[in-house]
């Protein structure tokens, strides 16, 4: 079970937690001018990344509060949570693939 | 009493506490202290299961958890019944019985041992090569035949009695084992006052150090540390000290679970203490302590009853004082087999040990053992077993350098201790997802990269010397607790030479020889060797044709020997073959552990409204619509369900019902942006609705697919009081807060949930009126004054209401909308006033006929996840000038806007007195050949005692273009015939709801 560090609420059992998918895919502004393809692409077509992801996590069962969070799909380590309409602080890319080198044990450990 | 093979001193069982148990039927004398299995050796009974293939004798291999074939099943009374427990780790305790699996008519005298004579036919992937042909036989042979063979032991017929606790823990340092590694490092722990939990498997902490009967720990006796250990762990308010815990799942982020064995051991259950308990760990870091499981030596009939691992019969002379034979012989590989040979020479038995390896080959162990008087034979091979249900001897023969046998030697004896090395419990390390190492020296795989906050200790990491397992313990304990703290410890050498082997070399023809790999699922290297012939190559390929490693005990013993056959075979290194994936459970967890306290009452929450009890008083039958328990119907005396709805159904629409619609789900949406927020969220136009009135809201998903409907009041300008299905509650008001928050946070709106705090009284009927005018104060129900689709506040019975004047049967109706504390008090007072106008109690049976004779559409009934507005023929509510709103741009997605989609349609059936099925399939032409076109599906069907016929909806391809048409609709008889008509089946043209 995942421990995800609410924002607003600190570490919590995944229990707690709604995952919303894909994070920062801005509903367009006026839809009726999205041709086919790129409404079918707003609605349908996630990654799904090997390596860091940025998703949306809400807590469902704390604060209620939808937040953006940074995981690798490998490790499911988190590399940090953030504010709806925030981009991540530590710079780290969706998708890209972090080290399993012995960097992993103390990242693990963070 | 007699124990013939107890010995007369030795051991930690108590010997002041004699036990007795059932095994078979006959009681079977032993110790507190005890296993199951060693009570049976103390008594000579070695034969104690038949395989699950072969049906061939099997008898204990092990001592521990990894144990493949002594498979009780276990009866503790009443429903109290386990199958496939392991003799060598359920503690023998009197009352017990247990019975031995898999034979008849008997263990004795099995019949289907003559699966054993046939094993020639039962090669590996024997299923997918015999049950292909012919395609009939399938159903009606195959699969008998083969569920008649599949699975061991019996399950239980009886719903499990006992209690299971759940329990979730956190720690600093989480220790999995208490052996001289674990018990190493819990100490170094807890001395920086860290919070440990320390968590074993056994029913006594201790590993290695309860049947190390001569080693020495810093210049005492190893039982003497241990129990020194035990004793300043015990002390310490930071540690929680739990044996009988199984830690058998690491998941994610250290969250690790583990199985508290509270009560089985006892003889009498203490109170009201839970049979297990779960416990769901958090930890800051993990030291994995599991030790090493002992590798068995593959050679012909090594299945024998009577042939066990070394280290384990070492353990049933030294810790329970048995002797399971009288003459021994060893067979092994590496020095750790003369260790136990010493010790069984010490105990008074005949010992002889023969050795793989060559004399030069071999360490001081040797002369040690030679010394004691021991014979050994060092250069030998072991070529095959003598004996039937029990071991007569074993046949060895010199083997030299080239791989080639010398004559044969038969040693009888009663009893074999065979080593083929040891193999790291890296079980709960790979299920974190560490990577493993293949160490050439000790021919194992060791943990190697972590992927968690978790590392290994002692013999889980091949570290197999006494004194190298506690320091490397005490390191880990230290370093786990954030402490530099290190100790070195001094204790007896350890030797630990050793030479691998992975089928021992024979002088029999190998396509002969029936050398078990898996005991457990009857695996033999000529099977592995055949898969691999066949063309598989991957060691996961080969473990699921064989089966090998797939039983319950996920191939502890087995694992390590089929994979150096896979190598060898396919001519690979170890490590380029791999391993098979490591996955919880560690060892088998019982369903109780895992469900704990989640059954009956509390396996899910049970949701009823005020109104609940008075239904039950008023003889309602009640259904589930989520979690609400909601009045289905309210017979009277002699009514079924069909005779209680048309009363009902006809008490309605001619006089007046009372409803309870309390589980409609209630969101209030206050804020200065609230219009604007439902202008985005629904397809209606909200920004003109007048505070006091009310819209039948229809709400979509992105995709343009209906997600949820309900009636929206205006309460003011910046409030709506918005109600859902009954259902969707939650899920609405989570599709509202993810629009909020993510989307459009610049809103100034707040939701709130209200479900439970309004109950709504429906009244529906032409006397509706009558009834509550007499009730309410401050609203003028005049039809002018109220029409329609309007909410008025005030009061009723003094009680302040939102009073809805809405209808979901087509009648003149009222929602009364009551806090919730009062509506028992309110609904009392309606039904009261109601006698006089005829008033009658209906439940949901009645209000979906009721809906459905007039065509409104249940979501979830005539929608599923794939319906549009204009499906259900309600595109017209869409304002042709709202430019945007969620799930609009998708209604003009070309799929959606094709023609040819299913449409919402009536059905009327030639037979007016046959109900159709819902979910009944639909065709244009029953001549047409099989498969046949469908075109849709009944949504709702039901018997209108109104209309005097059966009705039905449905969605039906191109429908609205069929109108009048006929189609076919399946019945469990055939077809049957029936026109298309509109979805409004009484009072079509709507006169009634306005009264």
């Amino acid at each position: 079970m995942l421990l995800i560090a609410c924002p607003n609420c600190g570490k919590r059992p995944e229990t707690e937690f709604r995952c919303g998918g894909q994070a920062h895919i801005a509903r367009p502004a006026d839809p009726m001018t999205v041709d086919d393809g790129g409404w079918s692409e707003h609605l349908f077509v996630r990654a799904n990344p090997k390596g860091v992801h940025a998703e949306r996590w809400c807590h469902i069962h704390g604060c209620g509060r939808w937040f953006n969070a940074l995981r690798d799909t490998i490790s499911d380590r988190f590399i940090e949570t953030y504010p709806i309409g925030e981009q991540p602080k530590s710079g780290v890319k969706p998708g890209t693939i972090l080290g399993t080198s012995s960097a992993t044990q103390s990242e693990a450990r963070a | 009493m007699a124990q013939p093979f107890r010995l007369s001193r030795g051991g930690r069982v108590d010997r002041t506490r004699p036990i007795v148990f059932a095994f078979n039927g006959k009681p079977v004398h032993g110790y507190a202290g005890d296993t199951v299995a060693s009570a049976l050796l103390a008594n000579g009974i070695h034969l104690v299961g038949r395989s699950f293939k072969y049906h061939r004798p099997r008898g204990i291999l092990s001592h521990g958890p990894d144990e493949p074939s002594a498979l009780l099943s276990v009866d503790r009374g009443p429903g109290r019944i386990d199958p496939n427990n392991r003799a060598s780790v359920v503690e023998a305790r009197s009352g017990l019985r247990t019975t031995s699996q898999n034979h008849w008519p008997s263990l004795e005298f099995d019949v289907g041992a003559v699966n054993d004579l046939l094993s020639p036919v039962f090669v590996a992937g024997f299923y997918y090569k015999t049950f292909m042909w012919p395609r009939k036989f399938w159903d009606r042979v195959y699969e008998p035949f083969i569920r008649a063979a599949a699975g061991l032991g019996k399950a239980p017929t009886q719903a499990d009695p006992d209690r299971y606790a759940n329990r979730h823990a956190h720690c600093d340092v989480l220790v999995v084992g208490a052996g001289p590694a674990g018990l190493a490092a819990a100490l170094a722990a807890a001395r920086t006052g860290k919070r440990v939990i320390l968590a074993d498997e056994g029913a006594e902490p201790g590993g290695s150090l309860l049947h190390d009967t001569t080693s020495q720990i810093d210049g005492r006796p190893a039982a003497d540390w241990l129990t020194e250990t035990l004793a300043e762990l015990d002390g310490r308010e930071n540690v929680i000290l739990l044996p009988r815990t199984t830690a058998f799942g690491y998941y994610n982020h250290n969250h690790v679970a583990m199985t508290e064995r509270v009560t089985d051991h006892l003889t009498s259950a203490a109170g009201q203490a839970p049979r297990e308990r779960l416990w769901q760990v958090r930890a800051g870091e993990v030291v994995l302590a599991g030790g090493a499981h002992e590798r068995p030596l593959v050679f012909a009939d090594n299945d024998r009853p009577g042939i066990l691992l070394a280290e384990s019969l070492r353990v049933f002379l030294n810790r329970y004082g048995v002797a399971p034979g009288r003459k021994l012989v060893f067979a092994t590989s590496g020095a750790s087999a003369y260790r136990a040979a010493l010790d069984a020479r010490a105990a008074g038995l005949d010992v002889t040990l023969v050795d793989l390896r060559l004399e030069s080959d071999c360490g001081p162990e040797l002369a040690q053992l030679r010394g004691a008087g021991v014979e050994v034979l060092t250069g030998h091979t072991v070529v095959g077993s003598k004996g039937r249900k029990r071991v007569t001897g074993l046949i060895v023969a010199p083997v030299g350098s080239d791989g080639r046998c010398g004559g044969r030697r038969i040693l009888p004896c009663d009893c074999v201790g065979m080593s083929g090395g040891w193999t790291p419990a890296v079980h709960l390390f790979s299920q974190s997802r560490g990577k493993l190492r293949y160490d050439d020296a000790i021919d194992a795989f060791v943990p190697s990269i972590s992927a968690q906050a978790e590392r290994s200790a002692g013999a889980a990491r091949g570290i197999y010397d006494l004194a190298a397992c506690l320091t490397d313990g005490f390191a880990a304990g230290a370093a786990a607790a954030g402490s530099d703290e290190r100790q070195a410890f001094k204790a007896t050498e350890t030797l630990t030479g050793f030479q691998p082997v992975r089928i021992m070399p024979t002088d029999a023809n190998p396509t002969k020889v029936r050398a078990f790999v898996d005991y457990q699922n009857d695996v033999t290297a000529k099977d592995i060797k055949l898969a691999v012939r066949e063309g598989f190559q991957s060691i996961e390929h080969v473990k699921r044709y064989t089966t090998t490693g797939m039983a319950t005990d996920q191939g502890k013993t087995s694992n390590m020997n089929a994979l150096g056959i896979v190598a060898g075979q396919l001519d690979k290194a170890l490590p380029a073959v791999g391993t098979t994936t490591f996955r919880p459970p560690y060892t088998p967890v019982t369903f109780g552990a895992l469900v704990g306290p989640a059954r009956h009452a509390l396996f899910d929450p049970i949701r009823t409204t005020p109104i609940h009890e008075w239904a039950e008083a008023h003889g309602a039958l009640f259904e589930n619509v989520a979690l609400w328990r909601r009045a289905w119907y309210f017979p009277k005396a002699g009514e079924d369900l069909h005779a209680a709805v048309a009363r009902e159904c006809k008490a309605v629409r001619e006089n007046v019902g009372i409803f309870d619609a309390s589980t409609l789900g209630k969101i209030e949406i206050v804020g200065r942006d609230a219009a604007e927020f439902m202008n985005r969220l629904y397809i209606n136009p909200w920004t003109k609705l007048a505070p006091g009135r009310c819209r039948y809201g229809l709400m979509l998903k992105e995709d343009g697919y209906i997600l949820d409907d309900g009636v929206v009041a205006r309460v003011s300008d910046e409030c709506f009081h918005v109600t859902t299905t009954t259902g969707g509650a939650a899920r609405v008001l989570g599709h509202m807060e993810d629009y909020l928050q993510t989307e459009w946070p610049e809103l100034e709106v707040f939701l709130t949930s209200t479900t439970e705090q309004w109950a709504v009284i429906a009244l529906q009927g032409p006397k509706a009126r009558d009834v509550i005018a007499p009730l309410v104060d401050g609203i003028d129900l005049s039809p002018e004054a109220f029409p329609h689709m309007a909410m008025r506040t005030g009061m009723i019975c003094g009680v302040p209401t939102r009073l809805f004047r809405v209808s979901f049967t087509g009648e003149l109706g009222f929602e009364i909308n009551v806090p919730s504390d009062h509506a028992r008090a309110v609904w009392e007072a309606v039904f009261e006033a109601g006698q006089a106008h005829g008033i009658t109690p209906y439940g949901t049976e009645t209000m979906h006929v009721l809906r459905a004779e007039k065509g409104y559409i249940i979501v979830g009934q005539e929608t599923d996840g794939t319906v549009t507005p204009d499906d259900v023929g309600m595109a017209g509510m869409i304002p042709k000038a709202k430019k945007d709103f969620v799930g609009k741009r998708s209604l003009a997605r070309p799929d959606v806007v094709a023609s040819g989609r299913k449409q919402l349609v009536g059905l009327m059936t030639d037979d007016p007195k046959l109900v159709l099925d819902e979910g009944a399939q639909i065709v244009a032409d029953t001549n047409q050949p099989i498969p046949m076109r469908m075109l849709g599906h009944v949504t709702s069907s039901y018997w209108s005692a109104n209309c005097g016929r059966s009705i039905a909806l449905a969605l039906v391809e191109g429908g609205r273009e069929r109108m009048n048409g006929h189609l076919h609709v399946t019945t469990p008889d055939g077809f049957t015939r029936v026109t298309v008509c509109e979805p409004v089946f009484f009072d079509v043209q709507g006169e009634r709801i306005n009264a």
